[in-house]
């Protein structure tokens, strides 16, 4: 429809096209992540749906709305639901498509129509899960052998969803790491990229190399539902225990998959909303690829009490404290930066100060877990889904939405109502708190995750927080609401709401095809807020 | 401009020579990926192997090592085929190209052929997956290999065809070397292969 010799004087926006087709073969970065977006969100959704369903189970001791049964495949299809669809895909799929490119002056990603195959292999695996759907598996997210291979339930085709979704996530790893390698503007250097650029990274790097773990781990248990073969099943001489060692091989570094790109937002977040220049950039920077590498070889302290030797329970449980000191440098670093800076309370800011508060009770909690002799009290309490969601919901979500909140002017070109958000960011912190806080009391007093029914001294907690998820869900409904709102009445975005100095901004709202007119030579990191210039090379 | 520029045939919005560099990372990455997916079931085969000695030592005699050892030769002479064929494209001989992408192809075919007689041999015997935890993996690592050798020369069959129809000249032949490099790791995982399941001592 476009005049060409138009669109050679004036970009046009990659909103500007419609139609059905203009998304589902477009080779656009920012359509994909787009695409990601929605699907996540959808995902994120439904999967939280399900878990406000049984919470309101958990209401009283006793049973109210659902069976036993029913109870198993809800909390199963949150998990699987939250990990594999959302929060796994998550902030890197979608931002990371969205922000790579035009963060490191490139006009798309390496491999652009790669990237599209990702999105459509995800879409594939998205199918097979909601097929899976009919007959649900209730094994739990993490598919713990021998159940999961004695279960009537359809336990082969979620799993060979996530079997397919793994592809997805390990194509879309590959084309970004190559993406940062090759396709720097001129004068970016590696020490000059903006943090997310490294957090995505270290993702990428995992996605990459944990991944094919779990693929094969999942196509064992495949093997073991469908041939017969023994490697998991102890009347055959094989070993439950090495189904664990599997999983978690790979699903610890999906941990940090989950997160890491969360700490990358928050690391862009901080500096432009203190005007400050970020603090011990180069600490930040080199404390995700750690992140990265300690990561894998944490796996077992999801096994301290499934029988693993005392020798190995120690190694992994100093190893696992070892993870607490990157995480502690970025926490420190964030703090540092807002140290004396003239603080701009934007609902993007109130969502990363969240971050640093709820994460940082995550993360010290997760030390608890670490060490062996609190680990075999709290383990597979109340205290490990409470540390967890502290990690995944007041980490990886809190992030999520301060990114959707910090970006949206740029991806969509529109603002949103501003007061309405910090309302919702209120009732979304409230909510979450109240939900997950009593949980790591439940979890002291000795209350078992994962059942339906539970002793009526543990009431008053589980009263308040299956409140707390109300209070939550209706936060949740209120960002929803309000961000699909200013996309048709909002105002028309700036370039640059935040005088932030960081590529992407230096582009209209929203960026046109291919982002930029002339690849942008580089002269200075991205930090340099206030009067305090570049001091870092 | 670029609108229609980036949707089709190679990637517009950057240099070539940028180009063909990613393409090789992004094998190499690859690359990487299949060596983890294989390292789990070799790190499978290690624990039981040391759990059951005996039962791999005994097991093990039921394969065909002839068979085992043709497909070596095979593989290995294919890898060779291989690397000669990028090397004549390198040097614009698109005709030579085609002959040995034509043998290469016809090895991995010859695999699959033997590989066809030693599984139903195997079955006449009665021997499945879930006979025991060596065949188990012998028909997993060998069946997940065979995959990939399928994949191969599927790959191999498309480049062939697009030499034919002169896509690939002395400049403009990153396919052919990474199509070259995934053949390679197909070949060095039988190499590993062969030892670990056929010449147990």
């Amino acid at each position: 429809m476009a005049n060409h010799t138009v669109a050679e004087t004036l970009p046009v926006p990659f909103l500007e096209k419609t139609g059905i087709l203009s998304w589902i073969l477009s080779t656009d970065h920012k359509r994909i992540g787009i695409m990601y977006l929605v699907s996540i969100s959808t995902f994120f959704l439904i999967a939280g749906a399900f878990a406000l369903t049984f919470r309101f189970e958990l209401l009283t001791p006793e049973k109210n709305i659902m069976d036993p049964h029913t109870y198993n495949v809800l909390f199963t299809l949150h998990g699987a639901i939250m990990v594999f669809l959302f929060i796994v895909p998550g902030l890197a799929a979608s931002f990371g498509n969205f922000l790579i490119p035009l963060m490191i002056g490139a006009r798309d990603v390496a491999f652009p129509r790669l990237n599209l195959g990702s999105y459509w292999i995800y879409l594939l695996g998205a199918i097979i899960i909601l097929i899976a759907l009919l007959k649900p598996a209730d094994t739990g997210w993490t598919f713990y052998t021998p159940y999961s291979i004695q279960t009537e339930t359809d336990v082969i085709m979620i799993t060979l969803g996530i079997f397919v979704l793994g592809f997805s996530s390990i194509l879309t790893g590959l084309n970004f790491i190559v993406t940062i390698h090759k396709l720097r503007a001129p004068g970016m250097t590696w020490h000059r990229l903006p943090l997310f650029i490294w957090a995505s990274y270290a993702t990428a790097i995992l996605q990459v190399l944990a991944t094919p773990v779990v693929a094969i781990t999942l196509l064992l248990l495949i093997a073991e539902r469908t041939l017969g073969i023994g490697f998991f099943d102890p009347a055959k001489g094989g070993d439950p225990i090495l189904f664990q060692g599997f999983f978690w091989f790979y699903s610890h570094p999906a941990v940090y998959i989950m997160i890491i790109p969360a700490m990358g937002v928050i690391s862009e977040i901080i500096p432009v909303f203190a005007r400050k220049p970020i603090f011990g950039y180069k600490a930040i920077a080199y404390s995700s690829l750690a992140i990265a590498l300690i990561s894998f070889f944490v796996w077992a302290h999801h096994m301290f009490t499934s029988g693993i030797s005392e020798v190995a329970a120690t190694i992994f449980s100093f190893l696992t404290f070892l993870v607490a000191i990157p995480t502690a440098i970025k926490v420190f670093n964030w703090t540092a930066t807002l140290y004396k800076g003239s603080i701009w309370l934007h609902s993007a800011m109130l969502y990363a100060l969240s971050f640093i508060w709820l994460f940082t009770i995550g993360g010290l909690t997760g030390v608890f877990l670490g060490a062996l002799a609190a680990d075999v009290h709290l383990h597979d309490t109340y205290f490990i889904v409470a540390h967890m969601h502290y990690v995944m919901v007041g980490g990886t979500v809190m992030g999520f939405f301060g990114a959707l909140h910090f970006w949206y002017p740029k991806w969509f070109g529109k603002m949103f109502n501003e007061n309405i958000a910090k309302i919702a960011w209120f009732l979304v912190f409230v909510g979450f708190n109240l939900t997950f806080l009593p949980q790591f009391i439940l979890g002291t007093q000795g209350m078992p995750r994962r059942y339906a029914t539970y002793p009526p001294e543990f009431q008053t907690l589980n009263e308040l927080s299956t409140i707390g998820s109300w209070i939550l869900g209706i936060g949740i409904f209120i960002v929803v609401v309000n961000l699909i709102k200013g996309l048709f009445n909002g105002e028309k975005a700036p370039q640059n709401p935040y005088n932030s100095l960081s590529l992407e901004w230096s582009v209209p709202s929203p960026p046109p095809h291919e982002n930029f007119e002339e690849i942008p030579h580089v002269t200075d990191w991205t930090y340099g807020y206030g009067k305090k210039q570049n001091t870092e090379k | 401009m670029e609108e229609i520029g980036i949707e089709h045939g190679h990637v517009h919005h950057i240099d070539p020579a940028v180009g063909y560099e990613s393409s090789k990372l992004g094998m190499w990455l690859f690359l990487a990926t299949e060596l983890l997916l294989f390292g789990g079931l070799f790190a499978v085969y290690t624990i039981f192997r040391a759990k059951y000695p005996v039962l791999f030592e005994e097991q093990h005699h039921e394969l065909n090592k002839t068979l085992g050892a043709a497909n070596t030769v095979i593989l290995i002479f294919s890898s060779l085929t291989m690397a000669l064929g990028v090397a004549s494209i390198q040097k614009g001989k698109r005709n030579l190209l085609s002959i040995l992408l034509a043998i290469t192809i016809i090895c991995g075919v010859m695999f699959g052929i033997n590989k066809y007689f030693e599984y139903t041999a195997k079955f006449e015997h009665h021997i499945y997956p879930s006979t025991s935890i060596f065949f188990a993996l012998y028909y997993m690592m060998t069946g997940l290999h065979m995959l990939h050798v399928l994949v191969g020369v599927i790959i191999l069959a498309v480049l062939l065809v697009l030499n034919i129809r002169g896509k690939f000249t002395e400049k403009y032949n990153a396919p052919i070397e990474i199509g070259g490099l995934y053949w390679h790791l197909v070949d060095l995982i039988w190499i590993y292969l062969f030892p670990l399941l056929y010449l147990i001592a």
